[in-house]
C-alpha cells in the first residue's frame, strides 16, 4: 500500500472558454485531513466535482488508491470508496434515516430486480453502527428527514460516509449553513475521523475551522493551485493573501 | 438541543418527535363523512345511510350499499394505485381514462364469441378464426396495449424530459383517438363466457383488494418502492445516490399503464361491451381518490392505504348523495370542491412543517 491515497496530475476542466480548472497537481496521504480554500469561483468546487465523479475532467488524470480511474458517474467514485458530502445535500425529505444512508445501496434480503426486497433490520442496525462511530445523535431513526434541524441534516450526511468503508471523506462547505452548536456537532465529527485516520478533503471558507482541523491547506486562485501550505508553517493572514492573490506559493510561480 | 443530552450510542430517542401516520387521518375523515350521511339521512329523509332498516332482511349493516359502495370504485381503484406511484415519484398520469378507452376496445376484439343466440356475432371485428379465443389472449393484448402506453409515457418524460403533465396529455388525446379509430366508433360486445367471468359479480372488488395489497407491500417493503419515494422527494439526491431514475420512471408509467389495462379489462368484461368512450374522466377520479387519501401532488408522500382509504371516500360521498336522493349534478360539484379541498389541506400541512 502505498503512502499516498489521492493524487491529480494535470488536472483541468474547461467549460467551453471558461477555464475553471488547470492543471492541477494535489496529493492526498493516508490519514491526512487537507482543506481546500479559495475565493468563489476559484475552483474549489470544480476540483471536487472532477475527482467525485459528477463531471469528467477535460484532460489529467486522477489516481486513487494506486490505481488511475476515470470516474463516469459519482456512483463510480463511491464504489471505489470515494464518499463525498455536497454542498447541496443529497438526502430524501420523506425518508427516513436509514433510507437515506443506504439510498442507491439497500442491503436486500431477497434478490428480485427492482423488487428486490429490503432488509429494513439490517440497514437500521448498520445505521446505528454508522450514527455511534461518528458520534451521530438523532431523535428519531424512523422519522423522516423533513423534520430534522439543518445541523442533525448534515449530520445524517456524513454518518452515510461512514456507513460504508469509504477511503477517502470529501465534505464540501459542510457547515456553511449551520448554527453555533450545529457547527460545533459536526466538526466533533471530523475530529472523530482524524482519530479514526480517515483521510479528509474539507472545503471551507471558515478559517478558524480550518485551522481547528485539518493538517494541511491547498488555495485554489482563478482555477490554479496556488499554495500548498502546513498549517504550522503558515498563519490566517498569510491563507488571505494566497486566497486574494496578494501572493504567490514559490513552487506556482508564472501562475496568473 | 435537549435530544442529544439523553442519547446513547448514536439514538436519543424522543417521543415527541414522532409523527403520526397520516392515513389516520384520511380514516378518519372517512368515518366523520359516513356519520355525517348518516345523521343527514336520519335528519332529512327517514332512513339509515348505514344500517339495515328493512325488516325482512336479518342483517345488520345495510349489505348491498356496502357492496356497492366498494364496487363502483373498484375498477377506478385499480387505476387509482397506479396514479400514487406516478405521484409518488413527482408525476401525474393523465391518460389513464384514454388507456381505459382504448385497451377495452382491443382487448374485447379479440375476446369475442362467434355465435350470439344461434346467430353469428353482429359486433364481430375480426373473422371467425380469430373468434373463441382462450382467454388469456385478450388479457395479455390489453395488458400489452397498457404497456406499450406506460412505456411510451415513461421514455418521453425520462428521456425527452418534458414535463409528465405534458406527455401524458398527449397519449390522453392520442389513445381516445386510437380507442374511436379501431371499430370506427362502434361498439364492441359479445365476449365469451371465461371473458365474462373476469368482472362479474365482486371480481372487480376482489380484484382492487389483491393489487391494492401487492402494490402496498411492494411500495413499502421493495427497492422499488424505496426509490419511488427518494425520486418524488428529492430527484437530485436520488441521481447523486446512484438510483437510476429515468429507468425508474419508465418502469413506474408502465406499471402504471398496466394497471390502467387492466381496470378497462375488468370493466368491459363488467359491461360485456366495450365503447370508445370508456373511461372519459377516469383519470381525474384516479387522481382525486389518491390526492384524497393524502398522496402529495409533489411526490414522495402518500401511501396505497392512504389511497384505498380515498377511493373509499369517493365512494361513500357518491353513494351517499344518491342516498339522500340530490341530483347528480351537485356530485360532480362536490366533488371538485373536495378534491381542490384536499389539495390546499396538502399545501396547508406541507408550509405547517416548513415553519415547524
Amino acid at each position: 500500500m502505498s503512502e499516498i491515497i489521492l493524487e491529480t496530475r494535470g488536472l483541468t476542466k474547461h467549460y467551453g472558454g471558461v477555464h475553471a480548472l488547470t492543471e492541477a497537481d494535489f496529493t492526498l496521504r493516508r490519514g491526512e485531513h487537507v482543506a481546500i480554500m479559495g475565493d468563489n469561483g476559484a475552483g474549489k468546487s470544480t476540483f471536487v466535482r472532477q475527482i467525485t465523479g459528477v463531471e469528467k475532467p477535460t484532460r489529467g488524470q486522477i489516481i486513487f488508491d494506486g490505481v488511475e480511474h476515470t470516474f463516469e458517474s459519482p456512483i463510480e467514485a463511491r464504489e471505489a470508496g470515494i464518499e463525498t458530502v455536497f454542498q447541496t445535500l443529497a438526502l430524501a425529505d420523506d425518508l427516513d434515516v436509514p433510507s437515506n444512508l443506504f439510498l442507491g445501496r439497500e442491503k436486500v434480503r431477497f434478490r428480485l430486480g427492482p423488487f428486490s426486497i429490503l432488509d429494513k433490520r439490517a440497514m437500521r442496525e448498520a445505521t446505528m453502527a454508522a450514527l455511534v462511530k461518528t458520534g451521530v445523535k438523532i431523535p428519531n431513526l424512523s422519522n423522516t428527514i423533513r423534520n430534522m434541524s439543518g445541523g442533525q441534516r448534515q449530520c445524517v450526511a456524513i454518518a452515510r460516509t461512514a456507513a460504508f468503508k469509504s477511503k477517502l471523506v470529501i465534505m464540501d462547505e459542510p457547515t456553511a449553513a449551520l448554527g453555533v452548536q450545529e457547527t460545533a456537532q459536526v466538526e466533533n465529527i471530523i475530529r472523530t475521523l482524524k482519530e479514526a485516520g480517515e483521510p479528509l478533503i474539507l472545503i471551507s471558507h471558515n478559517m478558524r475551522q480550518v485551522f481547528d482541523l485539518v493538517d494541511r491547506i491547498v488555495v485554489f486562485r482563478r482555477g490554479r493551485i496556488v499554495a500548498n501550505l502546513r498549517k504550522e508553517e503558515t498563519d490566517g493572514q498569510d491563507v488571505v493573501a494566497y486566497i486574494t492573490g496578494a501572493k504567490t506559493g514559490a513552487e506556482y510561480e508564472g501562475a496568473p | 438541543m435537549a435530544q442529544t443530552t439523553h442519547g446513547i450510542g448514536g439514538l436519543a430517542y424522543d417521543p415527541t418527535k414522532r409523527t403520526r401516520p397520516p392515513e389516520l387521518n384520511v380514516l378518519a375523515a372517512l368515518i366523520l363523512i359516513i356519520l355525517a350521511f348518516e345523521v343527514l339521512g336520519r335528519m332529512f329523509i327517514g332512513d339509515s345511510f348505514l344500517f339495515n332498516t328493512r325488516e325482512n332482511i336479518d342483517t345488520l349493516f345495510n349489505e348491498q350499499r356496502l357492496q356497492i359502495i366498494i364496487l363502483q370504485v373498484s375498477i377506478v381503484g385499480i387505476i387509482a394505485l397506479g396514479v400514487t406511484q406516478v405521484i409518488i415519484t413527482g408525476g401525474i398520469d393523465l391518460s389513464s381514462g384514454s388507456v381505459v378507452g382504448a385497451t377495452a376496445m382491443i382487448a374485447m376484439s379479440f375476446a369475442q364469441t362467434a355465435i350470439v343466440n344461434g346467430n353469428p356475432n353482429p359486433k364481430a371485428i375480426f373473422g371467425e378464426g380469430m373468434m373463441d379465443l382462450p382467454v388469456i389472449v385478450p388479457v395479455l393484448v390489453g395488458l400489452g396495449c397498457g404497456l406499450f402506453a406506460g412505456l411510451v409515457n415513461g421514455l418521453l418524460i425520462a428521456y425527452t424530459r418534458i414535463p409528465p403533465f405534458i406527455a401524458t396529455l398527449g397519449m390522453m388525446v392520442a389513445a381516445r383517438g386510437c380507442a374511436k379509430w379501431w371499430s370506427k366508433g362502434n361498439p364492441i360486445s359479445f365476449p365469451t363466457e371465461s371473458y365474462a367471468a373476469i368482472g362479474k359479480g365482486m371480481m372487480p372488488v376482489l380484484i382492487f383488494i389483491t393489487l391494492a395489497v401487492v402494490f402496498h407491500l411492494i411500495m413499502t417493503q421493495t427497492r422499488y418502492g424505496k426509490h419511488s419515494y427518494a425520486i418524488g422527494s428529492n430527484e437530485q439526491a436520488a441521481r447523486m445516490s446512484g438510483i437510476n431514475v429515468a429507468r425508474h420512471k419508465v418502469l413506474v408509467y408502465a406499471i402504471a399503464g398496466m394497471l390502467a389495462a387492466l381496470a378497462a379489462i375488468v370493466l368491459s368484461s363488467k359491461n360485456l361491451t366495450a365503447q370508445a368512450g370508456m373511461g372519459v374522466m377516469y383519470e381525474l377520479d384516479a387522481i382525486a381518490m389518491a390526492v384524497i387519501g393524502g398522496v402529495s401532488l409533489q411526490g414522495g408522500r402518500g401511501s396505497i392505504i392512504g389511497t384505498v382509504l380515498g377511493a373509499l371516500i369517493f365512494g361513500v360521498i357518491i353513494s351517499g348523495f344518491t342516498f339522500l336522493k340530490l341530483d347528480a349534478y351537485y356530485q360532480e360539484m362536490v366533488k371538485g370542491v373536495i378534491i381542490v379541498a384536499a389539495v390546499v389541506l396538502d399545501t396547508w400541512r406541507q408550509n405547517q412543517r416548513g415553519r415547524g
